[in-house]
């Protein structure tokens, strides 16, 4: 963020709240906020999912299409993921092509869906090199708040879980559901804040934030991805301690996702 | 428009239309007031099968300095479709479509916003189609009527639309999907409803004169029932304020 004079006012107070072991919203430094998970918003989508983390808003849609396979991988489904940071969800997002934040955002959201290997690409060929199922999720951040890494990661296993193959539309036999394994993994994301851990920043302490890191968990509190961003450094033993709350929360994070999607 | 018509759709019979409703008879329509955090106002209008969110920011310096106007405030109205909200995937960013709606609302909203009070700055309106079915810019417009009263954004009506059209020869208010698609004209109608002054105006198709004066007129009607569901939507968000304090 520009070195404007309000944000310099506000990290003064930020910082002293940090110092006197409070955040602006009133949360603790381990407390993640409220989640909400809706499904099945959007009708023209194979699958869709709205996650509200406090007042940060995504939507994510799924679309499928027929296609050409990749060369190298012949008899496996194409996965593609964008994100737009559209201007209607924050005063600073701008119009246009997208930028390195909905980039970063984007592969990090892909890596965490494709390296986990819940989409069992083979089962989305119907002929080896001719065609395949081409997937798109797509995440719309709504509104900015804060986080959009965990709000997206979440966004879109909840869109996909709930996604169907439109295999009527193409001809291609009765629609069926999207083949996916049980155990995506989930994102919990904690920012360094004048030397404190704080998990789950809202948008005033991101953008003062010194560094981030991203820790992506599994069903059995295994690290399966991780993402550290920003100018500022960690400690080992502050990673230690994030990975730790990552865990806890990921649970919690997990329960809120089966939730939604056993409806 | 334009598309020919499958032989076993059936658009009008018996006085009822493809979806069951009479000639001058709306979809079912939702508005919520002030559903965004971070937009300076907003709304959500479910219409049909459309989805719509509306968010307004400023008036704020308009950037970058160049399209600044020294007597007034531009006027930014953005229409999009999100990638998922149409049967294909539509590829994301603007596209020709996109640009001339969002150039033909950004004129219609210019008309009652007192862009005068703000000189150099602009106003931007974003409407963000995340599902489509049909008559997406009226929805889209009266989002952002309802988005721009949110935002206290000082205004001399508070816009609101509606299409008519022809199907089958006969003059029916807001298209669906499929009298969209096999119809004979649709005509998307922008009023000021105090007034009826007419801000946007459309037409695709081929109506005769006396239709269009019964399209014209069943148009405004329509503008004027979704008008009232703008301002009912708009009271609510405030009888929610009071309630909080």
């Amino acid at each position: 963020m520009s070195s404007s004079v309000v944000p310099s006012i506000k990290k003064d107070f930020i910082y002293k709240l940090i110092s006197e072991g409070k955040r602006i919203d009133g949360r603790a430094f381990d407390e993640y906020r409220s989640i909400k998970i809706e499904t099945g918003l959007i009708r023209k989508a194979e699958g869709s999912a709205k996650v509200k983390i406090g007042n940060t808003q995504v939507l994510v849609g799924i679309k499928m299409d027929v296609g050409e396979p990749y060369p190298d991988s012949p008899d496996m489904g194409v996965l593609t993921t964008s994100a737009e940071l559209i201007p209607l969800a924050s005063p600073d997002f701008e119009a246009g092509p997208p930028g390195r934040e909905a980039i970063e955002l984007a592969r990090v959201v892909d890596r965490g869906i494709r390296e986990s290997e819940i989409i069992q690409l083979d089962k989305l060929c119907i002929e080896p090199g001719e065609k395949v199922w081409i997937m798109f999720i797509d995440i719309h951040v709504l509104d900015q708040d804060g986080n959009l890494f965990d709000a997206s990661l979440l966004a879109s296993l909840a869109a996909l879980y709930t996604s169907t193959v439109p295999a009527e539309r193409f001809e291609l036999g009765e629609n069926f559901k999207l083949p996916l394994s049980k155990d995506p993994p989930i994102s919990c994301t904690s920012v360094k804040l004048n030397n404190a851990i704080v998990i789950d920043p809202v948008l005033d302490e991101e953008e003062i934030a010194d560094a981030r890191l991203t820790v992506a968990t599994d069903k059995k509190g295994d690290i399966r991805a991780m993402q550290k961003g920003l100018s500022g450094s960690f400690t080992i033993e502050e990673v230690k301690k994030i990975i730790k709350a990552s865990i806890i929360n990921g649970k919690k994070l997990r329960e809120v996702l089966n939730k939604s999607i056993r409806g | 428009m334009g598309m020919k018509k499958p032989e076993d759709v059936i658009l009008f019979k018996n006085n009822k239309r493809i979806d069951g409703r009479k000639p001058d008879e709306l979809r079912p329509i939702k508005i919520e007031a002030g559903v965004l955090y971070r937009a300076d106002g907003s709304a959500y209008v479910e219409w049909g099968g459309n989805k719509i969110l509306a968010a307004v920011y400023g008036p704020r310096e308009a950037l970058p300095k160049h399209i600044q106007d020294p007597r007034k405030a531009i006027v930014n109205a953005r229409y999009n479709m999100a990638a998922f909200s149409v049967e294909d995937r539509k590829r994301p960013g603007p596209d020709r479509r996109s640009i001339e709606i969002s150039k033909v609302i950004s004129e219609a909203l210019e008309r009652v916003i007192l862009t005068e009070q703000f000189p150099r700055a602009s106003i931007d309106v974003n409407i963000e189609v995340l599902d489509a079915d049909a008559g997406t810019r009226c929805a889209g417009l009266t989002a952002a009527g309802v988005a721009l009263a949110d935002a206290g954004i000082p205004m001399r009506d508070i816009p609101v639309a509606c299409a008519a059209g022809k199907v089958e020869g006969k003059v029916i208010l807001d298209l669906c999907k499929e009298e969209d698609n096999y119809g004979d004209a649709d005509m998307p109608v922008a009023i000021a409803p105090l007034t009826d002054e007419i801000l946007l105006l459309q037409m695709d198709g081929h109506l005769t004169y006396e239709e269009f004066e019964k399209a014209l007129d069943l148009a405004i009607k329509g503008c004027h029932i979704v008008s009232e569901l703008q301002k009912k939507a708009l009271l609510k968000k405030y009888e929610r304020v009071l309630e909080v304090e």
